[in-house]
């Protein structure tokens, strides 16, 4: 809980930094030996950054969980993300917890503004889409159900899910 | 501004040479070394207050910080505002019916915010519309308008919306007396046929919610001002009039006539209990009440038609009177509750009244005769005593919660602090150029906030750089904290700001909503999604489920919209992020555009005139590709056999149902 307390304190800080300086990159680095000290652990293993620090996977997918996160993406993601692998404004959702830990896929949707800013792998995408992804104010649960819903997805799309959760 | 500026300038050449020579002095002098650093709110830092001014003219509301005189925002109240198309889209166009039908302008004059135990508790904010009567309830969560109730059988309803110290009523007086109900009469038969009304509007303690609970038929005078009693005089009402001469011609000189008018005094309390026991009549009216919904953002307009009255001569201890000074204007009480000041215009002096004074004067039946069979209480004996000579053309009086008052004189131009209880004036500072209202942070209510003060003035003249004949109206901002007042920052305002309020930002901030959820929309025609967007015909109405995200309106090509359609965008912006409404606007629209905020639905009516392919866009730089968020619309002539189609990327479907099953068209699509 104490641990909890301090990542989420860091993660504020971190927010409150990259809010005040805007995008400048040199900016950032410059001056990031003072407000950011090292790149976080879970950074550093492919969970990205945010309140979710573990997520634990049973091997079903649960069908109400699915189809409320079907909802959600219906109303707050698919203007620009498609179920298939076609880029339209964002990536599409195919393979993508073939690709992403489950955390970082929640961290990407509850968290997007500081992820963008601090996670290597969020930044390369925003790179190559050009488009910010906009905090849709999704809730850690609703998150949760839109991460059962990838990974049905993921099934019917390729056969297999949960690949990068290894 | 009731104060007619030339009559003035006639009546008083003498002293208006005298004011000329007054304001001449140079300001500069007036600064004291630190001024700048106190009105100075560095960048990314906060205001400690919000100060909320009427707009007079302009029918609508600014909302300015305090100390650093920062405009934030302007809210749309009483007259329509094409910058977001409040009053023209299809949801918000109802706020405007009244009696009179559609009426997209007022004049806006007296803010009052919501109170419990007679301080501002952050709620909602109430603003009178002065040329058709109405009240308009502004939530504070939302800066937005959210009710509009009219006021029936009255005329220039200057004096309100006054509230009472838990929001039990807003009080409020006819300004114009008329004929009751209206009817043809001559003019000259004022005295015979004219009457005034005060009204009591009472709030729903949950939502806002006002209700005209009763009115109380009055004398035919010029209700100008009021405020209702906090404290120990809780339940009381007092109100200024002019007029008490019954002139309907030349009133700068007919209605100044008399060496004093009379303040009204009502226990409304005691009407209270006349209404429960029935003795009122209810009569034949029409008034409109234009509310909100919460979930939609939909106005539902409902025409009322009954009003309950209370007679004065049928209700005994309800309303009194008590002599003023000449052509009295403010009427303010102390945050004790316990001193009533009345300003006469046109009277050297100022008269503070005692209330336990005129509860003893009605207890002993202290009265100087009557008019229309309501007592008038001997001047003297609720008198607490006279500000001697204070200044010129006293109008309105706030108190710093430190025993005391500070009141603005137009005529002389400056701004009086002087003691309440000793009566003995402390202060003068000169305003640039002759102040209406001022404000100090809960100025009228139990706890003032004494910090601050804020004069508004009516004339501008050589303050700001030179903008032709028509200059923003002035205000003035001065510490009070210490025992002079000191000047330190002047700034422009919007239109005509007439009273203001200012409330602790704190009060405000952590209730301010950032967008509105999606999942909680009920609009009838939202689009909860993208794959949910679609075109359907009714007849000759073509309604566009349009959702808008970064950076795309969906759909964005249409197809099969005939000359002589009526064509409905109801545009859903599915963003849930602070601070990114979408706008849309479409070629040919004929009456504004739409400003849609995260999470809102918003309705544009377009009535295409010619064949052609017409464009539309997003009006609000929302991200990078801003530029990119348009479509086209195509019309085709009258009877064309062009079918209804719409799309987005090269996806044009053709029927309700296609649309529906979009997602399962993708997700099928998506699986071969």
């Amino acid at each position: 809980m104490k641990n909890l307390t301090l990542i989420k304190m860091a993660v504020a800080a971190l927010f409150f930094y990259s809010c005040g300086s805007g995008n400048n990159e040199e900016t950032t680095s410059s001056s990031a030996p003072d407000t950011a000290p090292e790149v976080p652990e879970s950074i550093a293993e492919g969970k990205g950054i945010g309140e979710i620090e573990e997520v634990n996977l049973e091997e079903e997918l649960d069908e109400d969980m699915v189809k409320m996160g079907k909802a959600i993406y219906d109303m707050k993601c698919s203007a620009c993300h498609k179920l298939t692998d076609q880029r339209v404004v964002g990536p599409g959702f195919q393979g993508v917890t073939n690709r992403r830990k489950p955390e970082w896929i929640m961290n990407m949707i509850t968290n997007v503004d500081v992820m963008l800013d601090e996670d290597p792998a969020a930044r390369a995408m925003l790179e190559e889409c050009l488009t910010r992804m906009p905090n849709q104010n999704v809730s850690v649960g609703d998150a949760r159900n839109i991460l059962e819903f990838f990974r049905n997805n993921d099934v019917e799309k390729t056969g297999n899910k949960d690949q990068a959760n290894s | 501004m009731i104060l007619n500026k030339n009559a003035l300038l006639r009546l008083m050449p003498v002293l208006l040479i005298g004011m000329v020579a007054c304001n001449n002095k140079d300001s500069s002098q007036l600064i004291h070394g630190d001024a700048a650093q106190q009105a100075y709110v560095p960048p990314g830092e906060y205001d400690e207050f919000y100060a909320f001014l009427s707009g007079g003219y302009s029918g609508q509301i600014t909302v300015y910080g305090l100390p650093s005189g920062r405009l934030f925002k302007e809210i749309p109240v009483f007259s329509q505002y094409p910058e977001n198309g409040y009053g023209y889209s299809e949801e918000t166009k109802n706020m405007f019916n009244t009696s009179y039908g559609f009426v997209p302008w007022d004049d806006s004059h007296h803010i009052e915010l919501s109170q419990q135990n007679g301080e501002f508790d952050g709620r909602w904010l109430f603003v009178n519309g002065n040329n058709t009567p109405r009240i308009a309830r502004v939530d504070l969560t939302t800066f937005e308008t959210v009710e509009i109730l009219e006021i029936p059988d009255v005329a220039g309803l200057h004096c309100s919306p006054f509230i009472t110290e838990n929001s039990e009523y807003l009080v409020s007086g006819t300004r114009f007396s008329v004929p009751i109900p209206q009817e043809d009469v001559p003019i000259d038969t004022y005295k015979e046929n004219f009457k005034g009304l005060i009204n009591y509007v009472s709030l729903d303690q949950e939502h806002g919610h006002m209700d005209l609970a009763f009115q109380i038929e009055m004398p035919g005078f010029n209700y100008d001002l009021a405020r209702n009693g906090k404290a120990v005089s809780h339940g009381w009402s007092f109100l200024t009039t002019y007029n008490s001469e019954q002139a309907h011609s030349l009133l700068e000189v007919n209605a100044s006539q008399m060496d004093k008018d009379l303040m009204a005094i009502v226990n409304w309390k005691k009407a209270e209990e006349y209404l429960a026991a029935g003795k009122f009549t209810e009569r034949e009216t029409s008034y409109y009440h234009n509310l909100m919904d919460e979930g939609s953002g939909i106005v539902n307009s409902e025409e009322r038609t009954t009003t309950k009255i209370l007679d004065p001569k049928e209700c005994p201890d309800m309303v009194y009177f008590i002599p003023v000074p000449k052509s009295p204007h403010g009427c303010d009480i102390d945050p004790t509750g316990e001193y009533i000041v009345g300003n006469g215009k046109l009277s050297a002096d100022m008269s503070v009244y005692s209330f336990s004074q005129i509860m003893q004067a009605i207890e002993e039946e202290n009265f100087d005769g009557e008019f229309d069979g309501i007592p008038i209480i001997n001047y003297e004996a609720g008198l607490h005593g006279i500000v001697q000579k204070p200044g010129l053309g006293p109008l309105h009086t706030e108190f710093d919660g430190r025993g005391n008052a500070y009141t603005t004189f137009f005529i002389s131009s400056e701004v009086v602090k002087w003691d309440v209880e000793s009566k003995e004036i402390l202060d003068r500072q000169s305003t640039f150029y002759s102040p209406g209202h001022l404000v100090i942070p809960g100025g009228e209510t139990r706890k003032p906030n004494g910090k601050y003060l804020v004069a508004m003035n009516k004339i501008t003249k050589d303050r700001f750089l030179p903008t032709g004949p028509e200059m923003m109206h002035s205000a003035q901002l001065f510490d009070i904290s210490g025992e002079k007042m000191k000047l330190i920052l002047d700034f422009p305002t919007k239109a005509e700001p007439h009273y203001a309020q200012a409330i602790e930002a704190e009060k405000l901030m952590s209730n301010s909503k950032k967008f509105y959820p999606i999942e909680d929309n009920t609009h009838p025609y939202a689009t909860m999604g993208e794959g949910r967007s679609r075109v359907e015909r009714e007849g000759d109405e073509v309604h566009v489920y349009m959702t808008a995200m970064r950076s795309h309106l969906a759909p964005d090509n249409i197809e099969g919209i005939k000359v002589g359609d009526k064509v409905f965008f109801h545009l859903t912006n599915l963003e849930q992020d602070w601070d990114v409404p979408h706008g849309f606007a479409m070629q040919g629209a004929t009456n504004a555009e739409l400003l849609v905020m995260p999470g809102q639905t918003r309705t544009l009516l377009w009535e295409p005139k010619k064949p052609g392919v017409f464009a539309f866009y997003c009006t609000d730089f929302c991200s990078a590709l801003h530029q990119e968020m348009s479509g086209y619309a195509r019309v085709s002539a009258e009877g064309s056999n062009v079918p209804l189609k719409w799309g987005l990327n090269e996806e044009l479907r053709e029927n309700q149902e296609a649309a529906n099953s979009f997602y399962e068209q993708a997700k099928t699509r998506a699986s071969k």
